[in-house]
């Protein structure tokens, strides 16, 4: 498996994930998945524990786990994702999926963009009564044919014919997975396997979800695990490539409220053209020695101080590049100055809409996740703070530590479900 | 005085001089002589409150300024007041050379005071955009109750202001995604400088070669969700997967709509929480601009699934320098007057699409003007409107109707020559009266030509607005009442007439005199000066009289014809009371109107005679009703009786117009109304009952009458001309079913 990625164009190193579309939409009841004929005879209980295979229902526990290996796969607008789960070794393990084991495990890099999360292995994990470890793995969407040309030519689907996969590439590659590599597609609908992937891992490890504690303090800034055991009702803003809504108020009681499009892909696409840098760690490293102030336009600025009339304090951010309006103000800024204050104008409009969602749907608890957050601590902060600030303490911000991989996750669990 | 970004805004306030006519009476106590004028006519002098908004780009602020130091007559002013960014930014070169203090004003106040003006006092201000209908704008109609509305301010950033009432509102929300993203991050993206100019290029680009669209990441629509494959996934999403030039067209559509539908989506959010569903758009982003009025449009369509409508403001580009100049204008009080916008002297609504609007170019550097004269008195709703809220003056929207619209430019276009020798006439003694004609000549026509291009320019065009227009700019040039000789001529003549009419009509059985009393309403308004076919036989032959104007009318069945219900109606107990809009001078009032009314009042109906406040065409003003009214009187005692025990009331209607806009009339009027509980409305003429109110639901009992005298209008409304319309309704529920 690692020489799958060895092939890799040496193409920058795609970032922000495009897992769950947005644009737009109003509240629309998601209906269930798009199952295949074969999965839907398989009964689903109402309320099933997170772990699909250790399920108390006798109707479940009889089932047989599927064969190795056990992938679920997520393509998304950017980014691939996909969790393998590595078992406990086994002597009868056939030779091809040993390699695989190996391939994966040990490599941390495939390619030049394909990249294992290490931090973000779960081990000793028990799926369906085996052992193992789970892994992380993402890669650009556009180096996908690259994948598949790979995969045929190791001859992977000698091992499966089908494979679970959610996220609009899902649909938008299901022919090429079947001409090219051979692969049969189970496609999965994707904020289900998004909030399928969010209880499970939420409920698998103590250290999971977080939330930040003096978000605006630059010293005194914590992350402090939350335990997310009685969940609902709550918001989930999966932040991809744009922004999807959604409100869950149970496992199978979920929509999407709404979704924007200035998301991940906006803040990467104006930072690309802003600063000439081309990967989302570049923009969010500029970003991090960037002053978005020199930039925006500030309350302060048009008003000297606090627009009291309105409670709105000096630091608030009147316009968005506001300043640029002027060439002289043009000329003083730097690279690190525009990507940030792309970073603040994306963030800060995610935290208005989600909050107004909030409101309107009358729930206090809302889940940030997607891979916009991935090493973003700079829009956690914001979109931590902002939410308290402008809520008056009413609403916080939570995080989960795997950011954008639940949509893989979930399609990992389907697999298992429906074997 | 608001100054925001790049344009100043100056409003104020001026009395302005101007020639009206005026009707005296002459003592009568004298024997009559017969060829002496029945009252004297004369042009006086008279100051009306005027308030006047200019705008102009910031580079002209010393110009500005040396206008304002000109025109500050009144020495009292110490302190000009000012609000907006640039207020701050102008603070001292203001004090330096006004010699003035600046006195800064909180510009969401301002706006908000500005906004509830417009709404209040000019009819049509808001409108919705349709670019792809077959008319652009479409005007709303001035709702009664303006509030509660959500305001979104769309400047450099945007506001959104929850308004409930004329002192209360608060600022909800608000995002720092506004106007100065769209130019401070265009600026960065295509080195473009001018606002205009990105948004030029952003009406020309393509957005979908930057957005990553729905189709991108799915190869189709997602549909599970109804997210077509066309919507926005993520803005400038392409961008960051491909390593390509984009061009500075497609990067600033994708940037007008990435700002757009996030403004959008957020006024829907605000919307939904705080249960509006009327919502205005202003601030510089919008100002005018259709690409930005229509993306706006869209995204709140595509938000609320068009529970909510997008509205604009025809004069939001004044409501700061509108509102700022009331909080100076505080002591005045001047929401107790009513306000009526200047066509004469107002620019219009214009499109800024070079596409559109090829007259931009020369405009641009122009200064816009926004005239209101203000009215000396209040105007209110008729009392008896079934539902003010849905009343619509208007019959025809010419903005809606393109033939209809091309047929009535090109009358008035016709008659213009007719209405300049009129005007000439009226002024044999006057200096320069074929010069000032002249001037009205080329202003009006101006006019017209704008209303070709632009035919939104001042709300919906209607016959009445091209009327109206045409009035203003006749008292422009100073021609405040071109028909005054011809009035006073025929008044004269119609009133020797008055007795024998009344005579002959006493001779008659009942049922044919009440035929008479109709016949002879509709024949007296053949005599309308206001209809091209009319003037031409006029002008040619005076002796077309009263008998022969009856010849001319239409043969029963009549076009729209319920006399058998009035007949009917006639036999059962009288009306209480009768209001009467009165239409032309002369013969219509005298031999139609007057003996009408006295079989009404014979019969223990009283009578409030409605007359325009200001000459419009030959239409009898309440001054020179008031002269007629007592020479009547003089010479009949039923109407003498009537005016001593106060059974015949003559109130003026508060218009100046020969239509009828029946939600701004005399606050007087509406009081009278309401006291003498009124039950039966007659309307009469063309202007009043045809053009206008045609289809006004009234609460009592109404008749609509007039003689169609345009081949044109008679032929679309299916007759011939000197068609006869003679329309008589009543409520469902009214007292007048309960027989």
């Amino acid at each position: 498996m690692a020489s799958l990625f060895r092939y890799f164009q040496p193409r920058h190193l795609l970032c922000a994930t495009g897992l769950v579309v947005a644009a737009a939409g109003t509240a629309y009841l998601v209906r269930r998945l798009r199952k295949r004929a074969e999965l839907q005879e398989v009964p689903r209980e109402p309320e099933e524990p997170t772990n699909p295979c250790t399920s108390p229902s006798p109707a479940v526990r009889t089932v047989e786990p599927p064969s190795f290996p056990w992938f679920g796969i997520d393509i998304g607008g950017t980014l691939v994702k996909l969790v393998y789960f590595e078992p406990e070794e086994e002597q009868a393990e056939a030779e091809n999926l040993k390699n695989i084991r190996s391939c994966l495990t040990s490599n941390v890099a495939y390619g030049s963009t394909g990249i294992r999360d290490v931090q973000l292995e779960v081990k000793d994990l028990e799926l369906c009564g085996r052992m193992g470890n789970l892994h992380f793995i993402r890669f650009p969407t556009q180096d996908l044919t690259t994948f598949l040309q790979m995969t045929r030519d190791k001859q992977f689907s000698g091992l499966h014919t089908t494979l679970c996969a959610t996220g609009g590439g899902a649909h938008k590659f299901e022919a090429d997975f079947r001409t090219i590599a051979g692969l049969q597609l189970v496609q999965l609908d994707e904020l289900d396997c998004v909030i399928r992937g969010v209880l499970f891992m939420s409920s698998s490890g103590p250290s999971e979800c977080f939330y930040l504690e003096n978000p605006n303090h630059p010293e005194q800034c914590f992350l402090k695990p939350f335990q997310l055991e009685n969940p609902f009702p709550f918001l989930l803003v999966n932040i991809g490539s744009g922004v999807s809504i959604l409100a869950v108020h149970g496992r199978d009681n979920f929509r999407r409220v709404t979704g924007t499009s200035l998301g991940g892909g906006t803040f990467h696409g104006l930072c690309c053209l802003l600063t000439g840098c081309s990967t989302f760690e570049e923009a969010l490293e500029m970003a991090s020695h960037g002053d978005s102030t020199r930039v925006d336009k500030l309350v302060q600025d048009i008003y000297g101080g606090d627009y009291d009339r309105f409670g709105l304090p000096g630091w608030t951010v009147a316009s968005s590049f506001g300043n640029m309006i002027s060439k002289e103000q043009r000329d003083l800024v730097s690279k690190e100055d525009l990507a940030r204050a792309a970073l603040v104008a994306v963030t800060n409009n995610i935290g208005s809409i989600t909050r107004m969602c909030a409101r309107n749907e009358n729930i206090e608890r809302v889940v940030f996740v997607g891979n916009f957050l991935r090493g973003n601590m700079l829009s956690m902060k914001l979109l931590a703070y902002s939410m308290e600030y402008w809520s008056a303490g009413q609403m916080k911000a939570l995080f989960l530590q795997h950011e954008g991989y639940f949509g893989a996750v979930g399609s990992l669990l389907e697999l298992l479900k429906s074997s | 005085m608001p100054r925001g970004g790049s344009l100043t805004k100056l409003a104020y306030y001026s009395t302005v001089q101007h020639k009206v006519a005026k009707v005296r009476s002459f003592d009568h106590t004298a024997k009559e002589v017969d060829g002496d004028p029945l009252y004297e006519i004369s042009v006086q002098e008279e100051i009306t409150a005027r308030l006047h908004f200019i705008k102009f780009e910031n580079a002209y602020i010393e110009t500005c300024l040396d206008f304002i130091k000109d025109h500050l007559v009144n020495t009292e002013t110490k302190v000009i007041k000012a609000t907006g960014g640039g207020a701050y930014k102008f603070k001292e070169l203001i004090e330096k050379k006004l010699r003035l203090k600046v006195d800064k004003e909180d510009e969401m106040s301002c706006l908000i005071k500005g906004c509830n003006f417009v709404l209040k006092n000019i009819p049509h201000e808001a409108f919705v955009y349709a670019k792809h209908a077959d008319s652009e704008f479409r005007f709303q109609n001035t709702h009664p109750d303006i509030f509660p509305y959500l305001l979104i301010n769309i400047g450099s950033g945007v506001s959104i202001v929850k308004v409930e009432s004329e002192d209360k509102f608060e600022r909800i929300g608000g995002s720092s995604i506004g106007g100065g993203t769209f130019w401070g991050l265009g600026a960065l993206l295509t080195k473009t400088k001018r606002f205009d100019e990105l948004l030029q290029l952003a009406s020309r680009g393509q957005h979908t070669s930057v957005d990553m669209l729905v189709k991108d990441i799915y190869g189709g629509a997602y549909g599970s969700l109804g997210l077509t494959g066309d919507l926005i996934a993520s803005s400038f999403g392409k961008s960051a997967t491909t390593d390509k030039e984009f061009s500075k067209e497609d990067m600033a559509k994708s940037l007008l709509h990435m700002i757009s539908n996030d403004i959008g989506q957020l006024a829907c959010l605000y919307a939904r929480l705080h249960s509006l569903t009327r919502v205005y758009f202003g601030g510089f982003f919008i100002r005018g601009h259709p690409v930005t009025m229509h993306t706006i449009t869209y995204s709140i369509n595509f938000f609320t699934k068009g529970e909510v409508q997008a509205l604009f403001l025809r004069h939001e580009g004044y409501l700061g320098a509108i509102g700022a100049f009331l909080k100076g204008a505080e002591e005045d009080n001047p929401n107790q007057y009513s306000w009526g916008e200047n066509y004469a002297g107002s620019s219009g609504l214009m499109s800024v699409s070079p596409d559109l609007n090829p007259m931009q170019r020369v405009r641009s550097g122009t200064f816009d003007m926004l005239e209101m004269d203000r009215l000396e008195r209040q105007l209110v709703n008729l009392p008896l409107l079934q539902d003010p809220s849905s009343y619509i003056p208007d019959t025809v929207d010419l903005t809606e109707d393109a033939l209809a619209r091309q047929y009535w430019l090109y009358c008035f276009e016709e008659a213009l020559d007719g209405v300049v020798n009129r005007a000439v006439a009226s002024q044999p003694d006057l200096p320069q009266a074929v010069e000032r004609a002249e001037k009205f000549r080329q202003k009006y026509l101006h006019k017209l030509q704008t209303l070709r291009h632009q035919p939104f320019a001042y709300g919906s065009l209607t016959v009445r607005s091209l009327l109206d227009t045409r009035e203003h700019c006749l008292n422009e040039f100073n021609f405040p009442d071109p028909y005054s000789k011809i009035k006073q001529k025929e008044n004269d003549l119609a009133l020797r007439y008055f007795q024998k009419v009344v005579r002959s009509l006493e001779k008659l059985t009942w049922e044919q005199r009440q035929f008479a009393l109709v016949k002879g309403l509709l024949a007296g308004n053949v005599f309308d000066w206001g209809a091209k076919a009319v003037s031409d036989v006029l002008e040619s032959n005076p002796e077309f009289g009263f008998e022969e104007a009856k010849h001319q009318l239409q043969e029963r069945p009549w076009l729209v014809d319920c006399y058998d219900q009035w007949i009917a109606r006639l036999k059962g107990p009288p009306h209480k009371c009768a209001l009467f809009f009165v239409d032309n001078s002369g013969i219509d009032i005298i031999l139609g109107v007057f003996p009408f009314v006295r079989e009404l009042l014979c019969r223990g109906t009283e009578v409030v005679l409605a007359s325009n406040s200001g000459p419009a065409l030959n239409d009898v003003t309440n001054s020179e009703l008031q002269i007629l009214t007592e020479r009547i009187a003089a010479m009949d005692s039923v109407i003498q009786a009537a005016i001593k025990e106060d059974r015949l009331t003559l109130v003026q209607s508060g218009s100046s117009s020969p239509c009828l806009d029946l939600s701004r009339l005399d606050k007087a009027l509406a009081v009278v109304v309401r006291e003498r509980h009124t039950d039966l409305v007659v309307i009469e003429g063309m202007g009043r009952a045809i053009h206008t109110n045609y289809y006004a639901a009234l609460s009592c009992e109404s008749l609509k009458l007039a003689v169609i005298k345009n081949s044109w209008l008679a032929e679309r409304l299916g007759g011939k001309i000197f068609s006869v319309v003679f329309k008589y309704e009543i409520p469902p529920q009214s007292p007048g079913l309960r027989r």
